[in-house]
């Protein structure tokens, strides 16, 4: 099947290209930009004029729920929403309920998701056994059976020195540990960050420090070890630095943020709004701009959805006893593109953060349109405007605090291996 | 929702009473010079007003609570309502109904007021926020977040004491940290245009920011106290020892526990306050407790007084 | 606003009528807030010894669901034990009668007086309550659009004003 993909304007950094050119597909290939390959026959015709066509987007870090937690969320139902959010290849991390800790489980979700043949999902494995923080996990089977790193996702490993083999052990295979810095002790039994508004509120908070004290623990194993490590969801200025230091100093690490820690602040949780409940809790003012700017700095490499579906019970309860997480993958573009809005990134940086940045992290094929790769595509409108509304999500979660935002920018069609599993038809 | 003036209705009135955060000065006042003309009906031999005759007033405590759900159903059975008390052990609701189920099944039997206890900040926000329009929610603790009603009768006795708030300075002393109390005394008396408000405690149980509510900070009792003219102590939780938040009942005692010779910093005149019940040797010493610069006891009578203000208040004019 | 009627004569009228109930001791109780300087008055008057009784009946009124709290709650004082006295309750006006039905409550919840008499400096038309003053100071005829209301405390005027 040959598909032209027609005038659109081609944003594909990995490849520093942003001109208009057409898109050549061929049997779920990219075969040609800007040059029809030779006998190639045009089939299908996706006008894309005045929109933007970009690398299908990678999320560093969304939850499908499945298997264990069905009633919030399934694979079925998250990979629907990532599509018809621009997103094709989501890496999903280890706590699911068991826990990806066997090669087993781990080729489970790769298979669920290849069969509802919607958006990829890479898990990460565990990095300890049953997250426990005690035993190791087979590691190279797991590495063998799919898994693009290994996570104790937040489940604190309190025993330094388990951490350290942890990390020693996947050293030696040279694989990527994703870390979740935060120090449990210093953590409590915080729901907010430890500061103004959760004294005001009279919410237990988790001191700065908990995240900063767990980072520089980490860098230190890092350096000893020399694991290649990759740290996640990162939320106050400190901490960034921290690691802007480190990879100056060339040790192998990164660092991703949330796409609602750069627009939020611990203000927005205003009277116990529990949709801003989220871990790690949104910081002050001054983090959050610290984090943009660690963006265009370079410290930050990736921007993720963080993306965890509730039912809405979950959030209908007094703020310490909510759970904590957003929807968040339908905001994840909208929100990466509301900071060129705000002309603090440019379009070409957004789309870098949101396609070969995380998979550079994640080490797979993806996140360009190289001719010869997968023709996984992600067409969006940057003229339309719209209000979110939480109802209207996708996703089996409704639980954003963005409900009644206005966004500039919207994704039209989606191609997964060149075939269209999304388009937006306007209401 | 705009959840900041949940509190007030279309017209301005009061509607639920959750914290003193964000209610004007006048309205503060009206409060307190409701709860006085209350006051004498305290004093009568038929201790009663037939006020909110038929109405039905539910204490619904998840926090075990004696003293203030008792003072809420003397309130309430003095202006003549039906008074339903329900103390739910809060760790049953955690494994069964949720908060929201408890409250629509309670209400479901045509309550007109909920006085609700709650060990979750935020817990009384949440339910004002679902119910419907004829019913209302008083505030009576929530987590660390507020205690406005205490609150109210702590300003309620100091304009008795003292007469005004301009040109005092209070002191509060004491958990700060865990205290609902506090930050619901700190926005009464910014609110009231205090001349200064200090917290006194060692920085384990001082909130992260605290300045920021308008208090100044002392680690120190000597310097907290001078000048002082209403010290309002606050109650230790036992716990906080084992919390490894302070080292010793009798570390505590010595550099925070409020003794004769500590409240000669203040001055002379000065009124002591304690929200109950005391610590007697922990926070405060007995001399001190039943001394003459104590009002402990008037705190209690006014408390009855201002709860039937507060629900007179919330619950008149509304169809 | 209309020609309001001479006051003092008015109150030395109701002071006259009064005279007989003397000899029973009575305790004149005034009704918030003009019956309260008309209560004054005829207290001073009458040269009573006892302290005056002053009644809010805010507490007592049966408009609370629909109006609310009354924004000046004033505090009512009885310094005298009412068991077993004489009162006389004194009111400004005397119109539909729910004033002093809140009244007799009120006063029933301090204690059971012998007897209670009415005394109001103006009565006109429109009881909804079978309700009468057995001392009238001027009785008034008023239009449904009419309404009267005493001023003061020094110098008291009766003011009748068009409404609606």
């Amino acid at each position: 099947m040959g598909i032209l993909i027609q005038g659109g304007r081609i944003i594909d950094p990995a490849n520093s290209i942003d001109a208009e050119k057409d898109v050549y597909i061929q049997d779920g290939f990219i075969v040609g930009i800007g040059k029809a390959p030779k006998e190639f026959k045009r089939e299908n015709v996706l006008n894309a004029s005045g929109k933007i066509v970009c690398p299908g987007l990678i999320d560093l870090r969304a939850r499908v729920r499945e298997p264990g937690l069905e009633y919030k969320a399934t694979i079925e139902s998250e990979t629907r929403a990532a599509v018809s959010a621009g997103i094709t290849t989501l890496c999903c991390p280890p706590d699911t309920n068991p826990p990806i800790d066997t090669p087993a489980m781990a080729q489970m979700i790769q298979q669920r998701a290849w069969r509802v043949g919607l958006a990829f999902i890479h898990p990460l494995g565990a990095l300890t056994r049953n997250l426990e923080g005690k035993l190791l996990t087979d590691m190279a089977a797991l590495d063998e059976a799919g898994c693009v790193g290994f996570s104790n996702a937040l489940q604190p490993i309190r025993d330094t020195s388990v951490l350290r083999h942890a990390m020693e052990y996947a050293a030696s295979f040279d694989l990527t540990v994703f870390l979740h810095s935060e120090d449990p002790w210093l953590r409590n039994n915080g729901v907010v960050h430890e500061g103004e508004v959760g004294t005001r509120l009279g919410l237990p908070g988790i001191p700065e420090a908990a995240e900063t004290v767990a980072v520089a623990r980490d860098l230190a194993l890092i350096e000893q070890t020399g694991v290649r490590a990759h740290f996640c969801q990162l939320s106050s200025t400190r901490a960034v630095a921290m690691i802007a230091a480190a990879r100056k100093q060339g040790l192998p690490v990164s660092a991703d943020v949330t796409a609602h820690h750069l627009h939020l602040s611990e203000h927005d949780i205003g009277f116990f709004n529990t949709q801003c409940h989220v871990l790690p809790p949104l910081r002050n003012i001054r983090d959050r701009d610290g984090l943009r700017q660690a963006l265009k700095d370079g410290a930050l490499s990736a921007i993720c959805s963080d993306h965890q579906p509730h039912e809405p019970d979950a959030k209908l309860a007094p703020f310490n006893s909510s759970e904590a997480g957003i929807s968040g993958l339908e905001t994840l573009l909208p929100l990466t593109l509301k900071l060129v809005d705000e002309k603090f990134l440019s379009l070409n940086e957004a789309i870098a953060l949101l396609t070969h940045k995380p998979a550079d992290i994640l080490g797979i094929d993806a996140g360009d349109l190289s001719v010869g790769a997968t023709a996984d595509i992600c067409i969006f409108d940057p003229g339309i405007h719209w209000v979110l509304e939480p109802d209207k999500l996708i996703s089996n979660g409704h639980n954003t605090p963005f409900a009644g935002w206005e966004f500039r920018g919207r994704v039209t069609h989606t191609l997964i291996g060149g075939e269209t599993v999304f388009a937006y038809s306007s209401p | 929702m705009t959840r900041g003036d949940l509190q007030l209705d279309s017209q301005g009135r009061l509607r639920h009473f959750l914290t003193i955060e964000g209610l004007q000065r006048q309205t503060i006042l009206k409060i307190l010079d409701t709860a006085e003309s209350f006051i004498s009906v305290g004093e009568r031999e038929i201790k009663k007003v037939p006020l909110l005759r038929g109405q039905t007033v539910v204490n619904l405590f998840f926090e075990s609570s004696t003293r203030t759900r008792t003072t809420f159903e003397i309130a309430a059975k003095r202006l003549s309502a039906d008074v339903i008390n329900i103390n739910t052990d809060f760790s049953a609701t955690n494994k069964g109904e949720t908060l929201l189920d408890t409250v629509r099944n309670l209400e479901a039997m045509r309550t007109d007021l909920f006085v609700i206890r709650h060990p979750d900040s935020g817990a009384a926000y949440l339910i004002a926020g679902y119910v419907p329009a004829h019913v209302h929610i008083i505030n009576a603790g929530d987590g660390r977040h507020a205690h406005p009603t205490q609150a109210m009768l702590d300003m309620f006795t100091i304009r008795r004491y003292k007469g005004s708030f301009e040109n005092l300075r209070f002191a509060i002393v004491g958990d700060v940290l865990h205290s609902r109390v506090a930050r619901s005394q700190i926005h009464a008396l910014t609110t009231l245009g205090a001349a200064e408000v200090r917290v006194i405690a060692p920085k384990t149980l001082l909130p992260m920011d605290v300045e920021k509510l308008g208090v100044q900070v002392f680690t120190d009792m000597r310097t907290g106290l001078d000048g002082v003219d209403v010290i309002l102590m606050l109650r230790l939780q036992f716990e906080r020892m084992s919390g490894a938040l302070i080292p010793s009942a009798q570390e505590y005692f010595n550099l925070y526990g409020l003794t004769r010779e500590k409240l000669a910093y203040a001055k002379k005149d000065a009124i002591v306050m304690h929200p109950g019940p005391m610590n007697r040797g922990l926070e405060i010493e007995s001399a001190v407790a039943d001394g003459s610069q104590s009002v402990i006891l008037p705190q209690v009578t006014n408390g009855i007084a201002v709860r039937m203000a507060i629900m007179a208040l919330i619950l008149g004019g509304q169809p | 606003m209309t020609q309001s009627p001479d006051i003092e004569a008015t109150l030395a009228r109701m002071q006259e009528e009064l005279r007989p109930y003397l000899e029973r001791r009575p305790l004149i109780i005034g009704i918030y807030t003009g019956g309260v300087w008309i209560a004054e008055r005829l207290h001073r008057a009458l040269g009573l010894e006892e302290p005056l009784g002053t009644l809010d009946i805010s507490f007592y009124r049966d408009d609370f669901t629909r109006l609310g709290m009354h924004p000046q709650v004033k505090t009512s004082n009885l310094p005298v034990n009412i068991e077993d006295r004489h009162i006389i309750l004194v009111d400004d006006v005397l119109h539909t009668g729910r004033t002093i039905r809140a009244a007799l409550n009120e006063i029933f919840d301090y204690g059971r007086p012998a007897s209670a008499t009415l005394a109001a400096l103006v009565v006109r038309d429109g009881r909804e309550l079978p309700i009468q003053a057995d001392v009238i100071g001027q009785y008034l005829k008023l239009n449904k659009n009419q309404h009267v209301k005493l001023s003061g405390p020094d110098k008291l005027i009766l003011n009748i004003q068009e409404v609606g």
